[in-house]
């Protein structure tokens, strides 16, 4: 994969925290992970901090989800039943299950340095008083496997796994779940249902997942980035977190940010959160490529809102982008060039979606393949009268509380905000003739 | 074709002879070790027996259902879900396309095209020689090195329309 922050400086513990040791030849082991503070945050926490002590921290940090929805981790760790008449069993999930079309971040944090992340699934296992630990990693991440899997024995002999860690006389280890494909895996109830062995449909909330989820205990689901900020926010504290984003944002930390497109270079940085999109777009990924001007954007994934050029200046933080119309999502970029018909973008998006849909609920289920069935018409020129409105009653239908998860409300963000802005193009797909013999017969 | 008609069956009346292999059997047992939930471990024995077989025929189901203590269908309900659960054979090499937005952007559709004339077969099928399955697949997490297509285990990004016969000699 591709090393992050192609800049000639060496990055550092205090200013690039996820990435200043990635991308080591060889692959950092367990000594040599050590040597550079590895595992320093485990020892931390199991011997000088309560588990309440590290999330009222993470709490202090406001640490938010990098999964997408942002919703900050601490808070989440503090709704799992704590203290003796807690149930026995409680379960951190790491959801690796990285499908979100335009994303590849969560990859390059598990293939180049995979103590990092099983280090933080040891300390919020300690924080949750867990029993046990899965990182639910899609199938086709075969690299991260075998990567993870070798970490995790190493951790397990050198003790920081296992029974009685650190002598605290808390027991608790970590698996790697392979999944074996379907993006629905991603959202975290149908993720603790293919968990336990079932088809990936989503859950009903409540309950919550912190209360009753995997086989019916606590349980916790946090994305790779999320919890790989964790060792750090223990090692150098809550006000150095906030500071990270060098007031370009009220949030806190570094982000992964990311291009994919028709950028000069594509790739993954580690950079403060907060910073806008045209810094990312023209400092680090050097502009459009030669020839191609920029029409809209995704800002993080497959299902967020389009933004356009006049919104490059915003800061790239939940609540800015949140504000404008889109959602930050996984905070990677889609470039996309005036080159392209949105007619065909948005279709190629709504294939997504329409396959990936689980079934479990008819709107979703029908509703998307009707979507790409009038694309492809409207794509083709042959689009009827009536179409854009059909569509954009789709949007409304498909949308935030009509169906059972947020995989169809998701799938609507690019349709209604290419409606929005590109309306023109839209029209021009509706057949001609067609649309004369509707208004004249 | 989709990759999902690739897992389609349906369970026939008759129990299909199908032996697991001792092997098999134990790294299944132990899988289930991993969970508190023997059904947990349902993806990763129809994964073990893939891995063999290079698919899942219809015996194997029924056998995995015995190991894990819970329905053949339970087994088929979750073997027909995934996409990376063959119920039907497939040829020795799986080729996964992408066809998700950064991949369509960087033109994965020439590459595709390349492919399936270059095989003389369309996606969701098999070369007669039983060398390639072509199937198509969501985003595999390489965005920013698209075109991106997986051949068994092995991702290969940039992979544009003059490279398709040099990566496809690769798969005997
Ligand atoms: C359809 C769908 C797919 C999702 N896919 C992912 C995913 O691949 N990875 C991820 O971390 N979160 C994904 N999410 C979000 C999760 O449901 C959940 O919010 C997240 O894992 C929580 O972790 P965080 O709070 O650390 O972000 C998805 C959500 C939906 C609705
Ligand atoms: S919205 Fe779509 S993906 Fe979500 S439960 Fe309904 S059918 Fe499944
Ligand atoms: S869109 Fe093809 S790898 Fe992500």
């Amino acid at each position: 994969m591709s090393a992050t922050n192609s800049s000639a400086a060496p990055l550092s513990a205090e200013t690039h925290p996820l990435t200043y040791r990635l991308g080591t030849e060889p692959l950092l082991d367990i000594k040599a992970y050590e040597a550079l503070d590895g595992y320093a945050a485990v020892r931390k926490a199991l011997k000088e901090m309560a588990p309440a002590d590290v999330t009222q921290l993470v709490k202090d940090s406001n640490l938010r989800g990098r999964g997408g929805a942002g919703f900050p981790a601490g808070v989440k760790w503090s709704l799992v039943p704590m203290g003796p008449d807690a149930p026995k069993e409680k379960y951190l999930v790491c959801n690796a299950d990285e499908m979100e079309p335009g994303t590849f971040k969560d990859r390059l944090l598990m293939e180049q340095l995979p103590h990092q992340l099983i280090e933080a699934m040891i300390v919020v296992g300690y924080a949750l008083q867990a029993s046990h630990g899965y990182i639910f990693l899609r199938g086709e991440y075969v690299v991260a496997y075998k990567r993870l899997n070798d970490a995790l024995a190493q951790a397990r002999t050198a003790g920081y796994l296992g029974d009685n860690i650190l002598g605290t006389g808390w027991n608790y280890d970590v698996n790697v779940h392979s999944g074996a494909g379907r993006y629905i895996c991603g959202e975290e109830t149908a993720l603790i249902n293919s968990l336990e062995g079932r088809r990936a449909n989503p859950r009903a909330k409540p309950p919550f997942p912190q209360i009753a989820g995997l086989w019916g205990k606590p349980t916790v689901v946090n994305n790779v980035e999320t919890l790989s900020n964790i060792p750090h926010i223990i090692l150098r504290g809550a006000d150095w977190f906030k500071g990270l984003s060098q007031g370009k944002s009220p949030d806190s930390g570094t982000k992964l940010y990311g291009i994919s497109g028709c950028a000069k270079r594509t790739g993954v940085w580690e950079l403060p959160i907060g910073t806008t999109g045209r810094e990312l777009l023209y400092e680090y990924g050097g502009g459009m490529a030669d020839g191609y001007e920029l029409k809209c954007w995704l800002p993080g994934g497959a299902s967020t809102d389009f933004l356009l050029p006049e919104h490059l200046d915003l800061a790239m933080d939940y609540d800015t982008i949140m504000k404008n119309g889109s959602r930050m999502g996984t905070g990677l970029i889609t470039v996309i060039d005036d080159k392209q018909n949105i007619i065909s973008v948005v279709r190629n998006l709504e294939q997504f979606f329409a396959r990936e849909s689980c079934g479990w609920c008819t709107p979703c289920r029908d509703g998307l393949p009707w979507t790409v069935k009038l694309l492809q018409a409207i794509e083709r020129g042959e689009g009827a009268e009536g179409d854009i409105e059909i569509l954009e009653q789709l949007t409304r239908q498909l949308g935030p509380g009509k169906t059972f998860c947020a995989h169809a409300p998701g799938a609507m963000e690019p349709l209604q905000s290419a409606l929005k802005f590109f309306r023109g193009e839209f029209e021009r797909g509706i057949a001609k003739e067609l649309a004369t013999q509707t208004v004249t017969g | 074709m989709s990759t999902a008609d690739m897992t389609t069956s349906v369970i026939s009346s008759d129990r299909p002879r199908f032996e697991l292999h001792p092997d098999d059997r134990a790294a299944i047992e132990h899988d289930i070790t991993h969970y508190a939930d023997s059904r947990a471990a349902s993806i990763d024995a129809l994964k073990v027996v893939q891995k063999r077989h290079g698919w899942v025929p219809d015996g194997a189901i029924y056998a995995i259902g015995e190991v894990l203590k819970i329905p053949a269908s339970d087994v088929e309900g979750v073997a027909t879900f995934y996409n990376l659960i063959f119920r039907q054979p497939v040829g020795r090499h799986v080729i996964t396309i992408c066809d998700s937005i950064g991949c369509f952007l960087t033109g994965y559709e020439e590459t595709l095209a390349a492919i399936k004339q270059r095989l003389g077969i369309e996606l969701g099928e098999t070369t007669p020689d039983n060398r390639f399955t072509l199937l198509p697949i969501c985003c595999l997490g390489a965005c920013d090195k698209g075109p991106v297509l997986m051949i068994d285990d092995d991702t290969h990004g940039n992979v544009g329309i003059a490279d398709v016969d040099k990566l496809l000699e690769q798969y005997a």
